[in-house]
């Protein structure tokens, strides 16, 4: 959606607007050629449904927040609104629900996850808009698109089946190379399984490089041929032209796209659940078990009762709220970038 | 799930029972010999694999009384008969005061038991004996190392590796979590973790989702041990543990043993009963009991009937496909408690 509105404003720089302008200059026209107060009640209807149907997904958001507050009020009420978000012990049989555990489970795997996946996303991108042949691009683009729609079960399957045996020994290998390295020995410490944030992170990387591939190609493509060829103009090499004209042009974008795939990140259920390892331990150990918000729900729902089930939809709370945080704040991101360019550019 | 949602959605709950009644009504072919309709069914995923044999055999049986179960779970099971959504319901666990089912309102009926293995994978130690201390010291995460000097003294004159222990465990929540953890936390003084369908593993522990998922998680951890129903460890080939029993002998998780377990335990009036640590020289002390429970009071006589046709089947011909899928029949005594029960809760 941020990204949409930055194509909107590029869009609108490489002659948009002038449609934009004929169409709703024809609008009257055509309903002066119809001429009677049908075609106007006509359009009052259009109109009302329109607004209608853009307020419903306002009200459902809000009832959706309405009702799981509600509903997680008992168990928040028992431990208090920081020991919920903040505490470290989730022990449900002892009716002890701290959440930060899955909260910093999110986050870290989130974080793995676009640490890997930007760049690859922005280089398949790029790749594909400026050094792919025109005819091998049409099938990079197929291949990418069709990898966003595997189902994420399947992504999970695949990890906790394929990947978590193969790659478990990599880990050891990788935990035993640093052992001796202050600082990375805690970050990448024992690895006595392959199901941990790490495997977690790199599924999660795989199922958001499509999206950010895709967004990121379209912004690439909304960069205005003249300031690209100005760039040659100068003598630019191909990287110096994509560094000084493209990447500046496209840093909203960028961002706007990373956080979507950020959004599918931290809200990605039963593929984590599979690859995490369900434990609710925090570690600093990237290669040790640990749990998300998203999985956890997931995985105890289904025996869950009294104060748990309220738990339960107290963290689907904290994930709504901190999915609206990131979005607002990647708004925040992009329209600085924006101001920033045309400051530049004037 | 449970009273809340009951207060909010009580009509809509009132229309779903009402609409649940009339299609299982529906089939009905005027009663006596002939009993027919359709029964939905849902509960504990644990004796999903017997259930499902049984049904599919039973429709060989009386092809017009047509049979669901879903295996969705002790907890969501119990809240759906609460609701009036299922006809009868799968459980592990006895009925919670928080679940949404009114105190006599149900009556368990015990279908079949099976053993909780405790699986391992330790390249090279094909036999080994755990006692109940050492098993509670292991899984609370106070005995780390395989080559720890409790393990050693439980198997005299076998070499164990000097390898990280990782325990395995259900990440969801789960009956089977919850009876492993009572038999700890009743059998053993140095459990601490409590117990219940989720508890506070340590820190050494990896969960995995289901059965399937803890049998695949010892399978490809070298040194982890976990618990896993005895379909999916001989499904997954996992190599289990003899575990000491009430009587101080080792026993390996088999049919024979669970019954001898079953034998050994204490049934309540209302025919829930604890198998766990049962005495007996042969007796597995690790096993999961599972009920069905039935309402005393049908609103529909049909499917009143239907529910006391398949539990009288399912407790007589129905036990003999216990150990093809590797769960354990009841004995004689329990059954026929059960048979009665069935008697005297659904009247003709």
């Amino acid at each position: 959606m941020r990204a949409g509105g930055v194509f909107g404003r590029s869009t609108t720089e490489t002659g948009v607007t002038i449609l934009t302008a004929t169409a709703s200059s024809r609008a009257p026209d055509d309903l002066d050629l119809g001429g009677d107060s049908r075609a106007r009640a006509t359009d009052r209807g259009f109109r009302g449904l329109v607004t209608f149907a853009g307020l419903t997904v306002l009200i459902v958001l809000g009832l959706i927040l309405i009702t799981t507050t509600l509903r997680a009020l008992p168990a928040v009420r028992e431990e208090g609104v920081i020991g919920f978000v903040a505490g470290t012990r989730w022990a449900p049989n002892d009716d002890v629900f701290g959440t930060f555990v899955m909260l910093h489970g999110t986050l870290v795997t989130s974080l793995i996850g676009m640490v890997i996946a930007v760049p690859v996303s922005i280089g398949i991108a790029l790749f594909v808009a400026e050094v792919a042949h025109r005819r091998a691009r049409k099938y990079i683009v197929t291949v990418i698109d069709l990898l966003a729609t595997v189902p994420s079960v399947v992504f999970g399957l695949v990890g906790v089946l394929v990947v978590v045996p193969a790659i478990t020994p990599a880990y050891q290998w990788f935990a035993d190379s640093v052992a001796s390295v202050p600082g990375l020995n805690a970050v990448f410490g024992t690895a006595n399984t392959g199901r941990n944030y790490f495997t977690a992170g790199l599924v999660l990387a795989v199922m958001i490089i499509p999206i950010i591939t895709s967004i990121s190609r379209e912004v690439f493509a909304t960069v205005p041929e003249a300031d690209k060829q100005a760039a040659y103009a100068l003598g630019a090499t191909r990287w110096e032209m994509i560094k000084g004209a493209m990447l500046p042009h496209s840093f909203g974008g960028l961002v706007g796209a990373s956080m979507l795939g950020l959004g599918r990140a931290m809200g990605e259920t039963i593929a984590v659940a599979l690859v995490v390892g369900g434990s609710f331990h925090i570690s600093a150990n990237l290669f040790a078990p640990g749990n998300t918000m998203a999985a956890a729900i997931a995985q105890q729902w289904g025996e869950s009762s009294g104060l748990h089930t309220d738990a339960l939809v107290g963290i689907g709370v904290i994930l709504f709220a901190i999915t609206v945080l990131i979005n607002f704040l990647a708004r925040w991101v992009v329209r600085r970038a924006e101001i920033q360019m045309k400051g530049a550019r004037s | 799930m449970k009273s809340n949602r009951r207060a909010i959605f009580g009509t809509i709950t009132a229309g779903a029972l009402a609409f649940g009644l009339a299609a299982c009504g529906g089939g009905d072919s005027g009663g006596g010999e002939g009993i027919s309709g359709e029964l939905t069914a849902s509960g504990a995923s644990f004796p999903d694999a017997f259930y499902a044999a049984a049904i599919d055999a039973y429709a060989e049986v009386n092809p017009d009384l047509v049979l669901t179960y879903n295996a969705v779970g002790s907890g969501t099971g119990k809240s759906e008969f609460g609701e009036g959504i299922n006809d009868f319901a799968g459980t592990d666990s006895p009925v919670g005061d928080d679940e949404g089912i009114e105190p006599g309102s149900y009556q368990y009926i015990p279908t079949v038991a099976a053993p909780i293995t405790v699986s391992y994978n330790l390249p090279g130690v094909e036999e080994l004996q755990l006692g109940q201390e050492t098993l509670a010291q292991i899984f609370q995460g106070d005995i780390t190392s395989w080559n720890d000097a409790a393990i050693a003294a439980d198997n005299e004159g076998a070499e164990l590796p000097d390898i990280d222990i990782t325990i395995a465990h259900r990440s969801d929540g789960s009956g089977t979590t919850s009876n492993f953890t009572t038999f700890l936390d009743e059998a053993t003084d140095s459990w601490t973790l409590g117990s219940g369908d989720t508890v506070e593993w340590p820190a050494n522990a990896v969960g995995g989702e289901k059965n399937t998922g803890v049998a695949q998680a010892i399978q490809d951890t070298e040194g982890a041990i976990g618990y896993v129903d005895l379909a999916d460890a001989n499904a997954s080939g996992l190599v289990t543990a003899s575990i000491e029993n009430a009587d101080g002998n080792f026993t390996q998780p088999t049919l024979e043993g669970t019954t001898a377990g079953l034998e050994g335990a204490v049934v309540n009036d209302d025919l829930s009963y604890n198998p766990l640590n049962a005495t007996g020289p042969d007796a597995y002390p690790i096993t999961a009991p599972t009920y069905l429970i039935i309402r005393t009071d049908y609103e529909d006589a049909d499917v009143a009937a239907g529910v006391k046709e398949f539990l009288t089947w399912l407790l007589t011909d129905g036990q003999e496909l216990a150990a093809e899928n590797d769960f354990a029949p009841l004995p004689d005594g329990l059954r026929q408690r059960a048979l009665e029960a069935l008697d005297e809760t659904i009247t003709d």
